[in-house]
């Protein structure tokens, strides 16, 4: 019982980094009809947003300290944040210590920016272009993406810790009833579950409880038809593109505690978000979230040692198994609408 | 002639003939010269342009012909590597029958994958074999490692049976592939002033190969087969409600531009006997996405170009660094010569990724067609200008 | 016993019942109409004769042979050949090799491996090829690319390529929809000769009362999935249960 408990909250955090990414292609996929492989470069862009902020953050100048000499007797240099000039050497080490959490806040303009100019730039001129052709450009687009990243922050995964409020991990299992020591659970991946839980919901009562989002769900049933209305459609799924751009921002902010941010961690992500996408069924939101959070808590047991005893190396195929085999018995994903990319 | 009509007997003869002399086309700078880095002529690297262009002329048989985007392609060729060191373990160190064992086994799993993802078409296809490519290079990374190395990669050893070949020359070496008494590594080196030609015994068998599979190709595209297929891209349900099965022809061309990519393997084995997972990777058949499209998805030498395009660029661009550079543009003044530096340098060396997806970009979006349509469009231009240039002759004489 | 034998056929999409009991049938070399208003259920019956749809009950026979569960190529060839409301055609080949496809479904049937000839040796698909163009007044359009023919010309490519099938059964889903005036009656003439100079049973769906009384023989009358009445053009015109279907209470 413990064991799976365990197992299913180890799934969660991968399983909410799947369902945020999968949100944001299924919410580009639906509305725009754009299979975007460049999606996953904007959960990268996220992540390093969460690095260029504590960059910024901890931006310092040298003060010769009288109190201490280096090893050749002569004062030392240190380095002293901007931050400790301004706020104090406490407010200071606070700021820079939450800086991931206040990446958000930087995050959300950047990523919607960013999502904008590429709806507008780029993408705008393949909406009438076949599904191959899009799949090409956005695949073009992940690499030159990644490639400056790669350029400006190397090649190497940059460490980026969460607050020293959340460092460590907790007795889960106490909480709810079982001996101690028996779930013991890191903090961060609890508040990342958490953080994507609210991120999701909101994207769903956004699109549920807005006029904004009635239309945008009218456009994702039928396109046409709502453009015959006289509304301006257009300009309403470029937003979404850029909401869409910054709900994988924040998936990739929020990750990057878990994981250190590497310019190629987009692709990885992306092949298993399409992965989710396809078995949630093309266009379907909740089926993306369900699938997302299904397939983290899959890959999880199978990684459990006793179920690789069983079945050597199932931990390594499992998603693609199960995306197979959905495929192949429901053509439509679990949860998708007919009628969908089936020409 | 080979039965091919005139237009496609000449390419056939051009691209013979650039095989035939790559060693000098691709070394056209002399040695020690400034220039000399932009030299591909080294057997290493023609044997990757002609082995990747084979690789790419499968794809295009199924992607240019049929439509359906294959995300999974490497699969095959990871797989027709591993069946030619397997044959170069087992039975002897000549190439034909590894390469023989590499079709067929790269065929069989075609035939398995394709079977289940020719289900279903568009996207999902693609999906299905991304996915069956991720779950065979996870496999071969893991649990199969007694059959693949695992991260170490398939590696000859000194004690393989070989049972029609010897374990170890007698020096004590593990001995290398060879087709009849020629190792594939013989080398004749030529020299001519101060250029240096190498011709390469390993590369000649792959280019001759190639060009045998260039020439099946061809014969491919002019079947009524691959007539079948083209009309698959164009319109399926047509072709269903005209009374042809489709799946059959989509498996078929799947099967054949898998035994294409086994080939390709199959001969990177026999250049270096070594396979390893990594040649399964999804980024491996992206690649290969890469090239057909950028030479030209359906046209018969596009994807021998982007092949060679590509490899060129991973293997000379890649070399450039910032010294080169600035021995580049020394003759300007000092500003602007650290500013083009800096302009260009993130385009250059472990930069040329970044060059690639721009290329690669641009021509998607402009360029459907490939390079093959940039140079056909170009060549109107020309005919085009000398036509109006007939046309005002024409009209400016009678006023002589 | 006509060629197409329809019996109590019904089909549900949910809760919409969008074929009640139909039965029908179409005899051996006619030209049987089948009419209706929008949403009478013309085109989800013809896509049950066609294998796109499999209907819930009933029975669909041709030639003695029931279709019912089988793919579309296996009906096609069985010998019923279909024109569509757009024409479908391979708009990125060729005219001549639009037309050289049904030729080879009928020589070799649905699968041939037939990788290493070339097309240029195929004497006898090309001659008939060739001579279908001819039938169809397109031989000079041979080397046009299909997807640059105007709409009239793709119609009539598209009936061309059917007919070198020699299909027993043509079947027509409103062959002149959105056509100009001029194409439409050139497309009556075009069906009007293939009626007189071949063995061949057409059954057309069509909304265009000026067309079907040019062609049909016998009239099917469908509202809200039923037959309402079968019989010929002169008896349907006066028919006060037609002009009710199809002008509502007032006439």
């Amino acid at each position: 019982m413990e064991a799976i408990i365990l197992q299913i909250l180890n799934g969660l955090d991968k399983g909410s980094a799947y369902a945020l990414i999968a949100l944001g292609l299924t919410l580009i996929f639906g509305t725009l009809g754009v299979v975007n492989f460049a999606h996953g470069a904007l959960f990268m862009i996220g992540a390093f947003c969460a690095v260029t902020l504590s960059r910024i953050l901890t931006l310092s100048h040298e003060v010769i300290d009288p109190t201490r000499v280096d090893f050749l007797g002569n004062p030392l240099k240190v380095d002293v944040p901007y931050l400790y000039d301004w706020f104090g050497v406490e407010t200071g080490d606070m700021i820079i210590d939450w800086a991931v959490p206040l990446s958000i806040l930087f995050a959300i303009p950047v990523m919607i920016g960013i999502g904008v100019i590429m709806e507008r730039g780029l993408i705008k001129h393949f909406y009438k272009r076949p599904h191959a052709d899009q799949i090409l450009v956005t695949f073009g687009l992940a690499i030159v993406l990644q490639e400056i990243i790669k350029y400006f922050y190397g090649a190497n995964p940059i460490p980026t810790p969460a607050p020293d409020a959340f460092v460590g991990s907790f007795d889960f299992g106490v909480l709810i009833g079982f001996e101690a020591n028996q779930i013991i659970y890191p903090y961060w991946r609890l508040v990342y579950f958490a953080f994507a839980c609210l991120v999701i919901g909101a994207v769903f009562a956004f699109l549920q409880f807005t006029t904004f989002g009635m239309v945008v769900r009218a456009g994702m049933a039928d396109r046409e038809t709502v453009g015959l209305l006289g509304i301006n459609i257009d300009k309403r799924f470029t937003i979404m593109f850029g909401l869409a751009a910054a709900v994988a921002g924040l998936a990739g902010v929020m990750y990057t505690p878990i994981n250190s941010p590497n310019y190629h961690m987009g692709m990885d992500f992306l092949v298993l978000s399409f992965v989710v996408v396809v078995v949630g069924g093309m266009g379907s939101l909740p089926g993306a979230v369900l699938a997302g959070f299904l397939l983290g808590i899959l890959e999880s047991f199978a990684s459990m040692a006793q179920v690789i005893d069983l079945i050597p190396g199932i931990n390594q195929v499992i998603i693609y198994l199960v995306a197979i085999i959905i495929l192949l018995t429901r053509p439509r994903g679990l949860m998708g609408r007919k009628g969908v990319m089936e020409d | 002639m080979f039965g091919l009509n005139k237009k496609d007997t000449t390419l056939l003869i051009i691209v013979a003939a650039l095989c035939a002399f790559a060693p000098f086309l691709l070394n056209p700078f002399p040695e020690g010269s400034d220039m000399a880095q932009f030299n591909a002529g080294y057997p290493d690297l023609m044997q990757r342009f002609v082995i990747f262009g084979i690789f790419a002329i499968g794809f295009n048989i199924l992607f240019g012909l049929t439509g359906y985007l294959s995300f999974g392609h490497a699969a095959f060729l990871g797989v027709g590597s591993y069946a030619a060191v397997w044959m170069f373990k087992l039975l002897s160190m000549n190439i034909i029958p590894a390469i023989i064992l590499a079709v067929v086994v790269s065929g069989l799993f075609a035939l398995l994958i394709g079977f289940i993802s020719l289900r279903r078409s568009g996207i999902y296809f693609s999906i299905l074999t991304l996915a069956f490519a991720q779950m065979s290079f996870a496999l071969a990374y893991s649990v199969l490692t007694p059959i693949t190395g695992g991260e170490t990669g398939l590696q000859l050893a000194l004690d393989d049976p070989r049972i029609l070949g010897i374990s170890q020359t007698a020096q004590g070496n593990i001995p290398v592939p060879g087709l009849f008494g020629m190792e594939m590594r013989d080398s004749f080196e030529w020299a001519v002033g101060s250029w240096l030609f190498t011709f390469n015994f390993g590369y000649y068998i792959c280019a001759l190969i190639m060009l045998i599979s260039f020439y099946v190709s061809i014969r491919i595209f002019r079947s009524p087969f691959g007539m079948m297929l083209r009309a698959i891209k164009s319109n399926q349900q047509r072709l269903n409600y005209t009374g042809l099965n489709s799946r059959p022809y989509t498996l078929a061309a799947f099967v054949i531009s898998g035994m294409y990519a086994g080939l390709a393997g199959g001969l990177m084995a026999s250049m270096d006997p070594l396979a390893g997972a990594e040649r399964m990777f999804w980024t491996a058949s992206g690649e290969v996405v890469l090239m057909t499209i950028l030479g030209g998805a359906g046209t018969l030498i596009g994807p021998i170009l982007g092949a060679g395009m590509i490899k060129y660029m991973e293997n000379i661009i890649s070399k450039i660094n910032e010294t080169i550079l600035h021995e580049w543009f020394y003759w300007m003044p000092d500003g602007i010569e650290d500013l083009l530096v800096a302009m260009v340098y993130p385009f250059i060396g472990k930069g040329w990724h970044l060059t690639l997806g721009i290329i690669f970009m641009l021509v998607v979006i402009f360029l459907p067609g490939g390079l093959v349509e940039g140079g056909q469009r170009i060549a109107n231009l020309f005919r085009r200008r000398k036509a109006k240039k007939d046309d005002t002759k024409g009209t400016t004489e009678p006023a002589e | 016993m006509g060629i197409l034998e329809v019996k109590n056929v019904g089909k549900r999409f949910g809760g919409l019942q969008a074929l009640g009991d139909v039965n029908l049938s179409v005899a051996e070399n006619s030209v049987h109409a089948i009419i209706g208003p929008n949403g009478a259920g013309k085109s989800t019956l013809l896509n049950c004769f066609v294998g796109k749809l499999i209907p819930d009950t009933g029975s669909v026979m041709f030639d003695g042979q029931s279709v019912l569960g089988r793919s579309p190529h296996e009906i096609n060839q069985m010998g019923i050949s279909r024109v569509f409301q757009t024409p479908e055609i391979f708009a990125d080949l060729s005219v001549m090799e639009n037309m050289m496809i049904p030729c080879f479904a009928k020589r070799d049937g649905a699968f041939e491996m037939n990788a290493i000839s070339s097309i240029g040796s195929q004497k006898d698909i090309l001659e008939r090829a060739e001579h279908m163009l001819e039938d169809m007044n397109m031989a000079d359009k041979q080397h046009m690319h299909a997807g640059s023919l105007s709409r009239g010309d793709k119609r009539r490519l598209e009936i061309g390529m059917c007919l070198s099938q020699e299909p027993r059964l043509l079947l027509l889903d409103e062959p002149t929809a959105g056509m100009a005036r001029a194409d439409t009656n050139n497309t009556i003439d075009l069906l009007k000769q293939i009626k007189d100079t071949r063995d061949i049973t057409i059954a057309i769906i069509e909304h265009d009362m000026h067309v079907v009384f040019s062609l049909a023989e016998r009239i099917t009358v469908l509202a809200q999935g039923t037959p309402l009445v079968e019989d010929t053009p002169e008896n349907i015109k006066g028919h006060p249960k037609v002009r009710e279907a199809y002008l509502g209470e007032s006439a």
